[in-house]
């Protein structure tokens, strides 16, 4: 699904201050029912996300937490049956689990005698019967599954997305009868950076030369792609020349300019791998 | 000197005599191919008389020639020359425009006045001759590279020497010139405008006005017409049809404006960088707008003036090139060219055709009276170097033969070049231009064990990726008109730099500075040479022909410019600029440091390399395919070491260049007595002797120069490089071309040598009158021949495309016949030629270092006469094998002892509790059980080499080989192979165990904390499975939906289908048990769901799509689901369940919600749990035990206290006991009714 800048900022428009929940995603679904729901979702946590980042910092003044907190205690104390906290971060537009997350630490810091580590609060988002309150624990969970973008639920289900992608890939790999070395076997080796799949033996799509794969099972938007351009693809090609990035759920056209410099992309396996012949002399 | 030039014209002593007379000074009686053994006594006498000014004949001569000349080349590309004083510049000769202060240093051979006369020349005597600023500019550019520093000052250009400067004491301070200007030996000759003595015509020069009828003079014709009838005094040629005979006199008003303005626009650019970066406007810059206005004056061989003077003179100057008595060989070949192709005279009257034909006896009249004489003059030259032009590149070979003038003038030599142009092979093209690629990341050189500590290895890892962001945004900016390195990239350098900071840091990003080096820059352009390994191979056996024809259109399009005249500065083209820029804006004294040491030893490493040597008893069997490899090779190394060399020489002289004159007098002695003191950076004097004696100057000399073309200006006075210098000199002089002969040097090498040493004695910071000092003889460096019999001197290891990757500017000659064909120096581009060299991995085995004692002994005997290649076979083999050799072991004995240490280390675990005990404890324990098993090592790498050494030499040698040669060989490669491996096994084999036994323990103690029941031995899908289960992913988030559905918010109209439900239990169950794409977290969100959504089940609180009557779930419908989820839990889910989870007060609580509550349900999952074995009956009466503790309500907590004592009075037993517990609740009778 490679959209153009243009058909990508349409989608992007429709997204503006529209909460994370499965509602949402179903009025999306029937906005744009020719694009691919996975590729719909990707793009809308990701601009849901670009949204967060850019006003996370004003969710997270003393005041602010003090107010949702003061909210929260009212509410409940009216009807802790009713989706107080689900209610409070869709009107001031924050995503459901960090309001949660944010209420929790508020709660414990009250509760406990010292300030809770990130690692408890982080296994109590993950299994809320941990939480000493039983009405925040139903709060905080149900926050946790009416979001679509934040939470460890879907935490998993992004990492669960990746992997099974990678392992796609490397079916495909094995049955092109390409060999490579996986990140496991590369971090084994020593190396500083790697992609999941290095060739031992490079491979050319559509004219250039493929060391190794990347498998990302997001859409490639120009956020993230510049950003995983710094951080991963231009270090593999630091490191192990030039190679492919395949976007399982697409990208924007436009990204796919450092094709000349080593960097290919593709929304799905290449079908025209060109291998080096050893019986050509 | 005139004198000598004088009595030469008047016959009275022979070319031969002068030539002996001149070589004499600097070579004994050595006789060369051009004069005659004897000696006529009367000769002798003319000659000895004039002795003390022997040494000065030879500048005298050159600068003799350029003056003469001076009016016929005023427009063209420029004969720089630097030859000291002699000069035969008289006073206020008609020619000698003057100049200012920068004027004079473009003056050829400066005369021997101070600068400050020259300086207060009238700057524009002659207005329109004036020409000074051009000339200036690229002799100040060849001051110094750009951005290096301001070297480049005007002061500079007035620097003279005396040819002769006594050679004890080479200052820079100006000796007292010789009686050169002698108006007796110079009498002025024609109209005298009066002047300051010795001022001198600029050979550089000048804007070429472009003739647009070029198309008249098409050269092709002459190649198509009869070559021999069309000759000489009828030649009316399509040259003659035109009416430019005679031609327009020069500087007319309009030219002299124009030059005017361009020398006010240089001046203007000289001035706002001091660092001009390329010099090529002097030879492109064409003027359009006087297109057509200046055409060529034919040349006619009928209208010679004096052929015999000419011939003589022609005859004295080839053998003084043929005797090397000139610096520069290919700046001679260019000025030569200028005259075979000068358009016209500059003054008309000059020009005057009947001037006396007679006039021979003397110096008085001019030389060069005419274009005619200038083409006369030049073919008489040429005729003696048609070896040297034979072996130029096949395209200016093409230019020659079809020159017209050379045919007109010469057929017999024009037949000659075009029969070498047709047999010339020698076709030196610019290979592909890949863009840059990065140094590949090794794990033997790059990974953690390399750093010495973690914190190091991450800082690197950042590194890296800095440097290639700072080098890809170099790539695409550098070119643009206003970006600027230091501003765009050298706080972000400096940055990075400041971060490195352990030594050892250092010396890792130096090894990646270097190698990106090599990769990027061997070739001059910059651009080729990038995939040095067999990445070109690879793309042509991809069918990659089309991209090869891509960049040749490339390369077409993108020709370089002009590389600046014959004589460029040093420079740093290309992908180098990049590199100099760095370490200037890094101007980080630690990474110089490491720098220098590194390049210092690979070039020593490179040096040193054996290459192979020429032998001419293999040459029946491995002929042709070995010497291209072996080209090939030594180009590469050869490149490598220039390029290396010359950055060491950047760097390494970097401190002591400055904008600032080279000091003089007492500051200059101070200096030089603290210089001397400092050790060189490398022993360049040593590898300079040992080279020569090993008869490797072909390898040494060219990387020396480049490294001695960066010196400041003190460092030629230094004795050390004052040696180094002598010894240049002397080769320079022995290597006459003309003398060819077994064993000796080939013509190719000597051309390179040639070539390099002329360009560095062009540098402005090698004092000018070295090469003219009248050091001993030349004998002492022919003594100290106790070479080996053929040393890489005699191997004809240099082509044409390695001769002119070295030296671009040779280029130029070729250049300048384009121009004259094109009629337009507007084609000024273009013509520079690079090649890539295609590997650097094949530089050959080392030799092994460890041979010692007899058996080692033994072995060189035998590959003393075996053929070279065997030696490299067996050398190449046992390298291999020995590495591979520990390669192996490292697979296999350390990986069975990592494997020990990781079942030793559970065993460890295991008794020891969750707490496994201090990891450094563990360690020890380990490797002092694993340790003393590496003694195996060597055992097995002996066997390792013993049995794979044979079968290789064996598959590298020829079929041929005598079967006790062969057995012999193997024999050796064994030995040297396991010597080699045995060797590094003993030495690191502990340390190579302890380190991966310990990352094995940090691997499994990490891999022990968070899921220790993903540890266990995983079931892997049926062999027949297809893999076509739903998605993990896919599953989780389904899950989530019914879970968030039942939670709420929810809209009225949202619900689940019972079959929804129990399809996706169904799926659960093939994700399940097709594990193919599940991962461990995924597979425990999936069993935390699955027990959330029991909980869900049990409460009744899922919310069912239907009429809203049905919008509960049925009891039986819901316990076949827990069914369901009851068998995924005990058969499919591999890691642990959550199941306590179920009696968590949240999920409990979930029924306090519900009316009327319904217990039936918990209390089925329960026993079933019991009764499925995935529970204890403990751990229940724990979980229950605990919920009584939270808060609840009255009636709930009273509820459940029933169903606590319920489960607990229960016997162990299925069904009737849920009846049991049904009838016990009659208040709940619809329990019962349901169930």
């Amino acid at each position: 699904m490679i959209l153009t800048k243009a058909q990508y900022e349409e989608i992007a428009q429709c997204l503006v201050s529209v909460p994370p929940t499965r509602q949402s995603l179903r009025k999306l679904k029937q906005r744009f029912p020719s694009q691919s729901q996975a590729t719909l979702l990707s793009i809308f946590s990701q601009e849901y996300q670009k949204h967060i980042k850019r006003t996370h910092a004003k969710h997270h003044t003393s005041e602010a937490i003090e107010s949702y907190y003061q909210r929260y205690l009212n509410g409940v104390v009216k009807n802790g049956a009713a989706p107080v906290l689900l209610d409070l971060a869709n009107e001031v537009d924050y995503a459901p689990s960090l309001m949660a997350r944010l209420i929790l630490e508020r709660f414990l810091q009250e509760h406990e005698e010292t300030a809770p580590s990130k690692s408890v609060i982080n296994s109590m988002l993950r299994d809320p019967s941990q939480i000493p309150d039983g009405v925040l624990a139903n709060q905080v969970y149900q926050c946790i599954v009416n979001d679509c973008c934040y939470g460890p639920l879907v935490d998993c289900i992004k990492h669960a997305i990746g992997h099974e992608h990678e392992v796609l890939l490397r079916d495909l790999l094995l049955e092109k009868n390409l060999s490579f070395l996986d990140e496991d076997q590369l971090r084994a080796k020593g190396y500083d950076k790697t992609p999941d799949f290095i060739l031992q033996v490079p491979v050319a799509v559509e004219g250039h030369i493929i060391h190794w794969i990347e498998s990302k099972a997001s859409f490639g938007d120009e956020c993230s792609h510049h950003a995983y351009l710094h951080d991963q693809f231009w270090s593999y090609w630091n490191r192990f020349g030039p190679g492919l990035v395949i976007y399982w759920y697409g990208f924007i056209q436009e990204l796919d300019c450092n094709r000349e410099r080593g960097i290919l992309l593709k929304a799905c396996f290449p079908t025209n791998i060109v291998t080096l012949c050893h019986s050509l002399a | 000197m005139a004198a000598v030039l004088e009595s030469l014209l008047r016959e009275e002593v022979s070319v031969a005599a002068v030539v002996r007379w001149i070589a004499r000074s600097t070579r004994g009686s050595e006789v060369t191919a051009l004069t005659r053994p004897q000696d006529n006594p009367g000769e002798a006498a003319a000659l000895s008389s004039l002795r003390p000014l022997r040494k000065e004949f030879v500048p005298f001569l050159l600068n003799f020639l350029r003056e003469q000349s001076s009016r016929v080349l005023p427009q063209g590309p420029p004969t720089p020359a630097k030859a000291p004083g002699a000069s035969a510049a008289l006073p206020g000769r008609p020619g000698g425009p003057s100049r200012g202060s920068r004027g004079a240093r473009s003056q050829l051979f400066p005369p021997t006045e101070a600068a400050s006369t020259a300086a207060e020349a009238p700057l524009a005597r002659r207005g329109g001759r004036r020409r000074g600023p051009g000339p200036a500019r690229e002799r100040g550019g060849r001051g110094l590279e750009e951005g290096v520093s301001g070297e480049n000052l005007p002061g500079a250009g007035g620097r003279r020497l005396r040819g002769s400067g006594s050679p004890s004491r080479p200052s820079l301070t100006l000796s007292d010139p010789p009686n050169l200007s002698n108006l007796e030996e110079f009498p002025p000759v024609g109209s005298v405008p009066p002047g300051p003595a010795g001022t001198k015509p600029s050979r550089r020069i000048n804007p070429t006005p472009v003739s647009e009828e070029r198309s008249l003079s098409k050269p092709k014709t002459c190649f198509t017409s009869p070559p021999i009838s069309c000759v000489p005094s009828s030649q009316p040629s399509a040259l003659d049809t035109s009416p430019w005979g005679l031609g327009l006199p020069p500087g007319c008003g309009s030219l002299q404006e124009e030059r005017e303005m361009l020398r006010k626009e240089r001046s203007k650019q000289l001035q706002q960088s001091p660092t001009p970066t390329c010099p090529t406007p002097e030879l492109g810059s064409p003027l359009p707008s006087r297109a057509g206005s200046l055409p060529d004056e034919p040349a006619d061989p009928a209208r010679v003036s004096s052929r015999q003077r000419l011939e003589l003179v022609a005859l004295v100057y080839s053998s003084c090139i043929a005797e090397n008595l000139v610096p520069n060989l290919f700046l001679e070949l260019f000025f030569v060219f200028q005259l075979l192709t000068a358009r016209r005279m500059v003054t008309a009257k000059d020009s005057d055709p009947e001037l006396s034909p007679g006039v021979l006896d003397s110096l008085e009249s001019p030389l060069f009276q005419s274009i005619h004489d200038c083409v006369f003059f030049a073919v008489q030259v040429l005729e003696c170097h048609f070896q040297v032009l034979s072996n130029l590149d096949k395209g200016t070979l093409k230019l020659l033969a079809e020159n017209e003038r050379l045919l007109c003038f010469s057929p017999a030599l024009q037949g000659r070049l075009r029969a070498a142009y047709e047999g010339s092979v020698a076709k030196v093209s610019l290979a592909m231009p890949p863009s840059a690629q990065a140094v590949s990341f090794q794990p033997e050189t790059d990974n953690r064990a390399n750093f010495s500590s973690d914190r190091a290895f991450h800082t690197f890892k950042k590194q890296r990726d800095v440097f290639y962001e700072v080098l890809r945004e170099w790539e695409d900016h550098h070119e643009e008109p206003g970006w600027d390195f230091e501003k765009g990239l050298g706080s972000r350098i400096r940055a990075m730099m400041g971060q490195l900071s352990a030594a050892c840091s250092h010396s890792h990003f130096v090894r990646l500075f270097q190698k990106q080096l090599l990769q990027m820059c061997q070739s001059p352009g910059g651009a080729g040479g990038t995939v040095l390994g067999e990445a070109p191979d690879v793309l042509s056996m991809l069918g990659a022909d089309k991209l090869g024809r891509l960049w040749r259109l490339q390369e077409r399009l993108m020709a370089p410019q002009s590389s600046g005249g014959p004589c460029p500065p040093p420079t740093f083209p290309g992908c180098q600029g990049f590199f100099r820029d760095f370490i200037l804006s890094a101007s980080s004294f630690q990474f110089n440091q490491h720098l220098m040491d590194s390049l210092s030893l690979k070039i020593r490493e490179l040096n040193g390399l054996a290459l192979p040597q020429h032998e001419p008893s293999d040459e029946d069997g491995e002929s042709d395919v070995d010497w291209q490899g072996e080209r090939r090779q030594f180009a590469v190394v050869l490149l490598s070491l220039r390029l290396l060399a010359k950055f060491l020489g950047f760097v390494a002289f970097l401190p002591y260049r400055g904008p600032e004159p080279p000091p003089t007098g007492e500051l200059q002695d101070s200096i030089l007595a603290l210089r001397s003191q400092v050790p060189p950076v490398l022993d360049v004097r040593t590898l300079l002797q040992r080279g020569l004696q090993a008869r490797r100057a072909v390898l040494t000399v060219p990387w020396l120069v480049e490294f001695l073309s960066f010196a400041d200006h003190v460092v030629p006075l230094l004795d050390y490089y004052r040696d180094i210098f002598i010894l240049l000199l002397r080769l320079h002089r022995s290597l006459v071309l003309s003398q060819e002969s077994e064993g000796k040097m080939c013509f190719l090498n000597k051309l390179l040598l040639l070539a390099v040493l002329g360009w560095l004695f062009q540098i402005p910071t090698v004092p000018e009158d070295l090469f003219f000092l009248e050091e001993g003889p030349s004998d002492a460096f022919e003594v100290d021949t106790v070479a080996p019999e053929h040393g890489l001197d005699a191997a004809p290891v240099v082509d044409q495309q390695l001769l002119y990757t070295c030296c671009p500017y040779i280029g130029e000659l070729r250049k300048l016949l384009a121009l004259w064909v094109s009629g337009s120096s507007g084609r000024s581009g273009g013509f520079m030629r690079k090649i890539t060299p295609t590997t650097t991995t094949g530089l050959g085995a080392q030799p092994s270092q460890t041979s010692q004692g007899l058996q080692a002994r033994l072995a060189q005997a035998f590959f003393h006469n075996q053929p070279p290649s065997l030696r490299r076979t067996v050398e190449f083999v046992a390298e291999r094998i020995g590495s591979n050799c520990v390669k192996h072991i490292k697979a296999t004995l350390v990986a069975d002892l990592v494997r020990q240490a990781e079942s030793l280390l559970q065993e460890q675990l295991v008794t020891q509790g969750e707490e496994g005990g201090d990891p450094a404890q563990l360690l020890e324990i380990l490797c002092s059980q694993l340790c003393p098993h590496g003694a195996q090592a060597l055992a097995l790498g002996r066997e390792f080499c013993q049995r794979k050494s044979p079968g290789a030499v064996r598959a590298l040698l020829p079929e041929e080989t005598p079967a006790a040669v062969l057995s012999s060989a193997e024999n050796i490669a064994v030995g040297l192979a396991t010597e080699k491996a045995c060797a590094w096994l003993s030495a690191n084999i502990t340390a190579l165990i302890r380190r991966e036994v310990k990352a094995a323990v940090s691997r499994t103690l990490r891999a022990q904390g968070p899921e220790p029941a993903a540890r266990g031995e995983r079931r892997g899908c049926s062999r027949a499975c297809e893999h076509h289960a739903p998605l993990p992913s896919h599953l989780i988030s389904e899950i989530k939906d019914v879970l968030s559905l039942a939670v709420g918010p929810r809209d009225p109209d949202e619900g689940v289908s019972p079959e929804h439900l129990e399809q996706l239990l169904g799926q659960l169950g093939q994700t399940l048990r097709c594990r193919q794409f599940l991962c461990p977290p995924a597979e425990q969100h999936l069993a935390k769901c699955s027990v959330e959504l029991a909980s869900l089940l049990v409460a009744d609180q899922i919310p069912i799509l239907g009429p809203p009557a049905q919008y509960r779930l049925e009891r039986g419908q819901a316990r076949r689901l827990l069914h369901m989820l009851l068998s995924l839990w005990k058969e499919d889910f591999q890691g642990p369940v959550p199941l306590q989870l179920l009696l968590s007060p949240r999920n409990v609580g979930l029924l306090a919600d519900t009316r009327p509550r319904e217990w039936d349900l918990l209390l089925f999952l329960l026993r079933e749990l019991v009764e499925k074995g995935l529970m204890g009956r403990m751990e229940i009466e724990a979980c229950l035990g605990s919920l009584h503790q939270a808060q609840w309500p009255g009636d709930f907590a009273e509820e459940l206290a029933t169903l606590s004592n319920l489960f607990l009075a229960e016997p162990p037993l299925p069904e009737p006991q849920l009846r049991a517990c049904e009838l016990v609740q009659p208040n709940r009778g619809t329990v019962l009714a349901q169930s």
